[in-house]
């Protein structure tokens, strides 16, 4: 919300008293009662609150989990039985937050590919988009170290598989590996580090969260038409309307979220991290979380040397790519239309691009053999042609439908006309050239 | 825009037939994929959300467990005083834990001693260290079986994980432990090798044979509740009763799970009713 635009007046007279001196009341009934949201958001842009949320679930069981945690590599897979079995809802506290991450894992890719359908990294949020990679790249960071922290055997060997990608970059590559295992091996300095920053790095994504929002509040909302806001029609006030959708959504999540936590925890866990870590015994195959498949089966999909690079360095430049081609995705998409909705071709390929990020991480729970290879080689290309290649072509040749002049009447065409175009995330691809 | 089509329906049926491909038999004197027989799955009392557990199975379980597997196999992680939940009162603990000897120390002259256990104590390890465990055992240290049942876990491969989530299925360790178990005694197909010292069992996870004899035989344990003396009942009550050691807390769960679902479908319900209203006159 720019600054001019407030709406904002204090009624009693303590509220007078700070708003003259610090006017938090003010920025709180400004950023979330009268901030104006898009009057056709679909339950798609419900994700941010869930993730909010989910971000301070995982903070408040995290703080009181890490008051029974030990790091030492002696203690901390029984610190983690203790919990389990003796601290008062120490199973609840750590089922919580084990479970938590997994679903912080959904809804945070049910909103990049919410952005990546409706467009939403388009100008002028460009910056708001880079911020969200940002988030996502520390998210993987922190679960990565947290999962490294009972110390089981899937802990103890995906930490000493994924920090060994760092040694094939040239040069600095084994320096690197070595300051972050504070050793040559994945031992008690490993997990002591990986316990501090495990801790560190939430507060780290709370931070750019702010500047996440911050952004968010001065270019305001996208939405499914992808068409920016022109009147006040356009708009309805955050709270009550965006608020108790959110809260619906939110409710609807949690409801998915409590179903594994209390009726499959260990549904997206691996049965050997309740073994205790064994440097000297090296599980039949090595999986890390399921979040990170797809890029491990890119990792793993580069098994042929490319001139000077060889196949260790090119899986991991290709995997760390992976990830590189979301910030550049605001400057590869050509196209003026910002929303899938209007773009029949895009749409369509945006749909292959799902089907394939899962058929990837699939692949990356699957042994590295035989025709996994290939079909992952395969995925892997179209990963990338979809970035490289659809987006930036398909911008330049699509010819898009016809767009609604305002975000008010392409609402009131679908109130008139039934079922519309605007059934957004759920309608199925539309193949009309 | 056709020719695209087109090349994605090629590539579609070049995955599909490589999926074909890598489907391709296996060898059965020599197989790659291990277990080579799934788990059998059983039906168990703690299974599904009002599952929970049969005090009666879980104490046979121990006794199973007490007579023989404690002979080989530690469960450092369990004390005595969580018994409590197969149904015992305290004193039974008590005198349950005090027929263990603990070795403690050092007392106040500097000396180790022995002790009987106390409510508070762990199930004493049958072996000093793990090397003595693996020295007695032909090189392999036992497993602890303080969390075997929820450490042991055979992939559920495609599609099954998915109907997985629908029918709560979570009972992948005890089914296992049944399964293995009760797998002795087969003859292994012509022309298996099987290693010197380990016995063929088609439903060990990580390869033909293991190290463990078959532990188990009929009449073996003495039930004084009238249950079956078998090899396969006594497979279910020790997979039963080690996954209550996993996993004590899984009546909880499932009680508090209950609640929970019911308020959110609750407060679900109302919000939604709250957000047609508040929505009633805005077309969106």
């Amino acid at each position: 919300m720019s600054e001019g635009h407030s709406t904002y007046t204090p009624k009693t007279g303590i509220e007078r008293w700070f708003d003259a001196r610090m006017p938090l009341p003010r920025l709180i009934y400004d950023s979330f009662v009268a901030y104006p949201v898009p009057r056709n958001l679909n339950y798609m842009w419900t994700f941010g609150g869930i993730l909010s949320i989910m971000l301070v679930a995982q903070i408040l069981t995290g703080i009181v989990l890490a008051m029974h945690y030990t790091s030492d590599t002696n203690l901390a897979f029984d610190s983690v039985e203790k919990i389990m079995r003796d601290v008062n809802s120490g199973w609840l506290l750590r089922y919580l937050h084990s479970n938590g991450a997994s679903f912080f894992f959904v809804a945070v890719y049910i909103h990049i590919f919410r952005g990546l359908f409706y467009g939403s990294y388009k100008a002028p949020r460009e910056l708001l988009w880079i911020l969200g990679c940002i988030i996502y790249l520390l998210m993987m960071a922190t679960g990565f170290m947290g999962y490294v922290l009972p110390w089981g055997q899937m802990s103890f060997w995906g930490a000493t598989v994924i920090t060994g990608f760092f040694s094939a970059i040239p040069l600095v590559g084994n320096w690197i590996q070595q300051l972050l295992l504070g050793g040559f091996a994945v031992d008690n300095p490993t997990l002591n580090r990986f316990f501090a920053l495990h801790y560190l790095l939430p507060f780290m994504i709370a931070g750019v969260v702010v500047l996440h929002i911050w952004a968010l509040h001065v270019v305001g909302q996208s939405n499914p038409t992808g068409i920016e806001v022109k009147s006040k029609t356009d708009t309805v006030a955050f709270t009550p309307y965006a608020t108790i959708k959110d809260a619906f959504g939110m409710i609807v999540f949690l409801f998915v979220f409590a179903y594994f936590v209390f009726y499959l925890p260990n549904y997206l866990g691996h049965p050997d991290n309740y073994t205790v870590a064994n440097p000297l015994k090296t599980p039949a195959h090595i999986v890390p979380e399921w979040y990170f498949l797809p890029f491990y089966a890119i990792l793993r999909a580069i098994t042929f040397n490319i001139g000077p690079i060889n196949s260790k360095l090119g899986g991991v430049l290709c995997m760390f790519g992976a990830i590189a081609m979301l910030f550049l995705v605001p400057w590869l998409d050509t196209s003026k239309v910002r929303s899938a909705v209007y773009r029949p071709w895009y749409k369509l390929f945006f749909w292959l691009f799902v089907a394939d990020a899962i058929l990837l991480g699939w692949l990356g729970s699957q042994p590295a053999e035989g025709s996994y290879v290939f079909m992952a080689q395969m995925a892997t290309l179209f990963y990338f042609a979809f970035f490289l290649v659809v987006m930036p072509v398909l911008g330049l040749i699509e010819t898009p439908r016809r767009l609604p002049n305002s975000i008010t009447e392409a609402v009131l065409e679908k109130k008139k006309g039934g079922s519309g175009h605007l059934a957004g995330m759920t309608a199925a691809p539309d193949t009309k050239g | 825009m056709k020719k695209i089509l087109t090349s994605l329906a090629l590539l579609g049926l070049v995955v599909a037939g490589t999926a074909a491909i890598a489907a391709e038999e296996q060898n059965p004197a020599a197989p790659t994929h291990f277990p080579i027989n799934e788990p059998k799955e059983m039906s168990w009392s703690f299974a599904g959300p009002f599952g929970t557990y049969d005090k009666a199975q879980l104490q046979r379980g121990l006794k199973v467990y007490k007579e023989v597997c404690s002979a080989c196999h530690s469960m450092n992680l369990v004390a005595f005083r969580t018994l409590e939940g197969l149904g015992y009162s305290e004193a039974q603990i008590k005198t349950l834990a005090a027929g263990y000897t603990i070795h403690d120390g050092p007392n106040d002259a500097g000396d180790m001693f022995d002790r009987p256990g106390k409510p508070s104590d762990h199930f004493p390890a049958p072996f000093p260290n793990e090397q003595a465990a693996a020295a007695a055992n032909g090189g392999a240290a036992p497993p602890d079986m303080s969390l075997l049942a929820k450490a042991r876990g055979v992939e559920r491969g495609f599609p099954r994980f998915i109907f997985d989530i629908f029918t709560q299925y979570a009972q992948g360790g005890p089914d296992y432990i049944h399964s293995l178990l009760t797998g002795y005694d087969q003859t292994p197909p012509a022309g298996m090798v099987i290693p010197e010292g380990t016995h063929y069992n088609p439903y060990f996870l990580s390869g033909v044979s293991l190290k463990m004899p078959k532990p188990l035989s009929d009449g073996q344990v003495t039930y004084d509740d009238g249950s079956p003396q078998t090899v396969d009942q006594y497979a279910r009550d020790v997979a039963a009763f080690l996954m209550f050691a996993a996993e004590p807390h899984l009546e909880e769960r499932k009680k508090t799970g209950f609640r929970v679902m019911v308020f959110l479908l609750l407060f679900g319900a109302l919000v939604y009713m709250t957000k047609r209203r508040v929505w009633a006159d805005v077309a969106h």
